[in-house]
């Protein structure tokens, strides 16, 4: 191999993974990502059945119930609008009606999302920071 | 007082630190002996007066002085001690200093152990030092002062989060920033290469092992800072693409690409350019790291210390720091003369495949991390990108990387032999496959991926005993004969087979807990009970217990296997009575490699009580792994050709980090 082939088969080997990574990327970005929704941005944007979001919101004073065993059924409100959330596991240390909370899951064909996550607040100072900010925008909660 | 005398150290130690930063780097463009020697005593000095004041600011946490505003934000009376000192860097201001501090260090032990460099790249290397070290100190008096007193003083403090009162925080920070802040050094020099326009192979030689130092604490921070994790959350996951564990990994991948590069450099002279610009990168992704932690750009499991105005500081540093230093690269990269060729074949090509592998891996990484925070700042939409992203773009990347590790050591320099390597690890490949065949069906054929993840961490676990076999001539030569010389193969062969055999061993916890869990939530009622793999679980009781600082219920179960009791595992819902925080402690009982893990969930309304519980098969091996890697640093670093480092060194060896700390 001469100096010239050398330094191409390396460079040739570089731009390869390159281009693989970025395919990967723009695939995968495209794919899978979740977007975050609270329940205002449902009407105007509804998700489909099956898309995976986050849904962001407080969870509804007296909306908790729980079901069979570890079945929990709850509300994600902005005050406004709500949208049912029923979710099988253990909540977070820090969930509780009237507080913070993200969501990720799905809508089920009968329009309940099914969350598979629950994330609240790390502490009692913090909250979601896609809530706090939409929140405050809006005027509900303040610092 | 002390307080206030902490902050006089801060102060002083800004100043000399703009000293360290301007006076050598004078010196070395006038060709002043005089001014280059000002920094080795600015550095020694700089991180006395650091270290002075965070002394100051540990005894007030130990003290409980709440005349502090930091230590009453942060601390409680009632907190055991040794959370009263972790919780010193359990904030964001505290944990500033304890950057600053690990930063000084690392010129500290420049200065000290760089006294056989050539006095213009010395002089260079500690300015630069002393650039970052003042730019850090100026963030921290103006925006995150430590000492800021509180005027009336409060009788009680607020108490840590209490997700931080827990040994991890005594080892994780400490280590991951000796990782971070250690690139500081392979920065430093490539700086000081750029400015003289000259790198050779002594450069090389002492770039690797401080390289190999930072890159070996930051593979523990990071495998203790997932443990951590795992236990603490008690949502039982080991890694979670959180953009803050991203933080610290983009470092490590650029890390371990320039460990391997750097090696290229000295022995070959050859990748030369590459080297110094990967030594930039490195540390800037650290930087980056820190701003994206420090900033509170972030929503994450770390959002303890968030304020947006330092944000715009730090990034200031970002922008100067790494926009200066690819400025300069860019005017003086092409001026370091380019080294010697090689086939694509050989050593050098193989460790060039690792360094392009690991580098768009960490592009990847980077993308993922940042596209939420572009697509935010563009759009205004909030996405967010996690596992299922990265599984599709690290972990394909990631693969061939694994899949070619044990191939390196086995090429020789310039012109290797595939082929020949290829047939020295038949032996290696078939036992690897029969493991994961046998993996398979002592695991009645759950995953087929799961054998051939198996496959893949004994291929590199025993790729790297083939290596040593080969170097000692294991099976060759008489075995007294073999043996002597398996003792007699240089420390840094080990490094090597050690770190890439614990790359297998954390490949194998990493296979075994992702494919073969199993987990269960269910209500359990006292004296119930429930199975999960081949252990069942006996719920005894709820009993309230007082600690230091909190109360909690514990849930007391007791572990049989096949009708043997095995033991009790705790776990439990605690409250933190200084903040009304509740937290859950997750109750792990180990079993060989693998564990069981009990968390606990709300009472209902029956008088059940929710419990998750997983069987986490070979989990172990994901941290031992990192261990033994870790290890393998440290191996390395004590090969007496490592130390011995820059020419016509006499007095003593150049000690590396490692054995300072």
């Amino acid at each position: 191999m001469t100096r010239k082939q050398k330094r191409l088969t390396i460079i040739g080997t570089g731009m390869g993974f390159l281009a693989l990574a970025a395919a990967l990327t723009f695939y995968a970005l495209g794919q899978r990502t979740s977007y975050f929704y609270m329940p205002a941005d449902l009407l105007s944007q509804p998700a489909q059945a099956g898309e995976r979001i986050r849904l962001g919101g407080l969870v509804e004073a007296g909306s908790v119930v729980r079901g069979d065993g570890t079945r929990v059924r709850f509300a994600v409100t902005d005050s406004e609008n709500t949208v049912e959330v029923v979710y099988d596991g253990i909540l977070p240390d820090l969930f509780r009606e009237g507080q913070g909370v993200v969501t990720e899951g799905a809508f089920g064909p009968d329009g309940v999302f099914v969350a598979d996550t629950v994330l609240a607040k790390h502490d009692e100072t913090y909250m979601p920071r896609e809530v706090a900010d939409r929140l405050m925008e809006e005027g509900v909660w303040q610092e | 007082m002390s307080v206030e005398l902490g902050h006089f150290a801060l102060v002083l130690a800004l100043a000399l630190a703009i000293v360290q930063a301007v006076v050598p780097f004078a010196g070395a463009r006038l060709g002043s002996q005089t001014l280059m020697r000002v920094g080795e005593p600015a550095a020694v000095t700089g991180l006395a007066l650091v270290v002075g004041a965070f002394a100051a600011l540990v005894a007030a946490y130990v003290q409980s002085d709440f005349s502090v505003l930091n230590v009453w934000e942060n601390s409680h009376s009632a907190k055991p001690l040794l959370f009263k000192i972790t919780g010193t860097w359990g904030n964001h201001e505290g944990s500033m200093l304890l950057w600053v501090m690990i930063l000084s260090f690392f010129g500290g032990l420049a200065a000290v152990f760089g006294r056989n460099l050539p006095p213009t790249l010395k002089a260079n290397v500690l300015a630069v030092q002393g650039l970052i070290a003042s730019a850090f100190l100026l963030f921290i008096l103006l925006t995150s002062n430590p000492f800021t007193r509180l005027e009336p003083a409060p009788i009680e403090g607020r108490d840590l989060n209490p997700i931080l009162q827990d040994i991890g925080l005594a080892v994780h920070p400490p280590l991951l920033y000796l990782g971070y802040v250690g690139f500081s050094i392979s920065f430093a020099f490539a700086i000081a290469a750029l400015i003289d326009g000259r790198v050779d192979a002594a450069w090389a030689r002492w770039v690797r092992p401080w390289t190999l130092a930072a890159w070996a604490f930051l593979t523990g921070g990071i495998a203790m800072g997932s443990y951590w994790a795992y236990y603490e959350l008690g949502w039982g996951g080991f890694w979670f693409w959180d953009p803050v564990e991203n933080a610290s990994f983009m470092p490590w991948l650029a890390g371990t690409a320039l460990l391997h590069s750097a090696i290229v450099m000295e022995k070959r002279s050859a990748l030369k350019i590459w080297t110094v610009l990967l030594a930039i990168l490195t540390f800037s992704l650290s930087l980056l790291g820190t701003f994206l932690v420090r900033s509170g750009v972030l929503t994450s499991v770390h959002a303890f210390a968030s304020d947006p105005t330092r944000g715009v500081f730090i990034l200031a540093i970002l922008v100067f720091f790494i926009g200066g230093a690819l400025t300069l690269f860019a005017f003086r990269g092409a001026a370091l003369a380019p080294g010697g060729l090689f086939h694509p074949i050989s050593r050098e090509g193989a460790l060039v495949l690792n360094n392009l592998l690991l580098t768009t891996a960490a592009a990847t990484v980077l993308v993922g991390t940042l596209y939420p925070l572009l697509i935010e700042a563009l759009t205004g939409d909030k996405i967010s990108v996690g596992a299922p992203f990265f599984n599709l773009t690290f972990v394909p990347l990631f693969l061939p990387l694994l899949t070619a590790v044990p191939f390196g050591p086995m090429l020789s320099w310039k012109r290797g032999d595939l082929l020949g390597a290829a047939q020295r690890l038949q032996a290696a490949f078939l036992i690897a496959a029969a493991g994961g065949l046998a993996a398979y069906f002592i695991t009645d054929r759950a995953s087929a991926f799961a054998a051939l993840g198996m496959v893949l961490g004994f291929w590199l676990i025993l790729g790297a005993l083939t290596d040593l076999a080969l170097k000692s001539g294991i099976g060759k030569a008489a075995s007294s004969v073999a043996l002597r010389r398996l003792i007699g193969l240089p420390l840094s062969v080990f490094g090597t087979a050690l770190a890439h055999a614990g790359l297998g061993l954390t490949v194998l916890g990493i296979v075994g807990v992702t494919a073969l869990e199993k987990e269960q939530i269910l209500t359990m009622r006292p004296s119930e009970v429930t199975g999960i793999g081949d252990y069942s679980l006996h719920f005894e009781a709820v009993r309230p217990v007082t600690g230091p600082n909190y109360t909690e219920e514990q849930a007391v179960f007791t572990i049989y296997a096949g009708g043997v009791a095995r033991g009790e595992i705790i776990s439990a819902k605690r409250l933190y009575t200084a903040r009304g925080m509740p937290t859950t402690e997750a109750g792990i009982r180990t079993f060989g490699l693998s564990q069981l893990y009990v968390s606990i969930g709300d009472s209902t309304a029956d008088g059940g009580l929710v419990v998750r519980i997983w069987w986490k098969p070979l989990v172990i091996l994901i941290w031992l792994g990192a261990l033994v890697m870790m290890t393998g640093g440290a191996v390395s670093l004590l090969d007496r050709r490592l130390r011995v480092g820059a020419p016509a060194r006499r007095r003593s060896a150049p000690v590396p980090a490692a054995e300072k700390a």
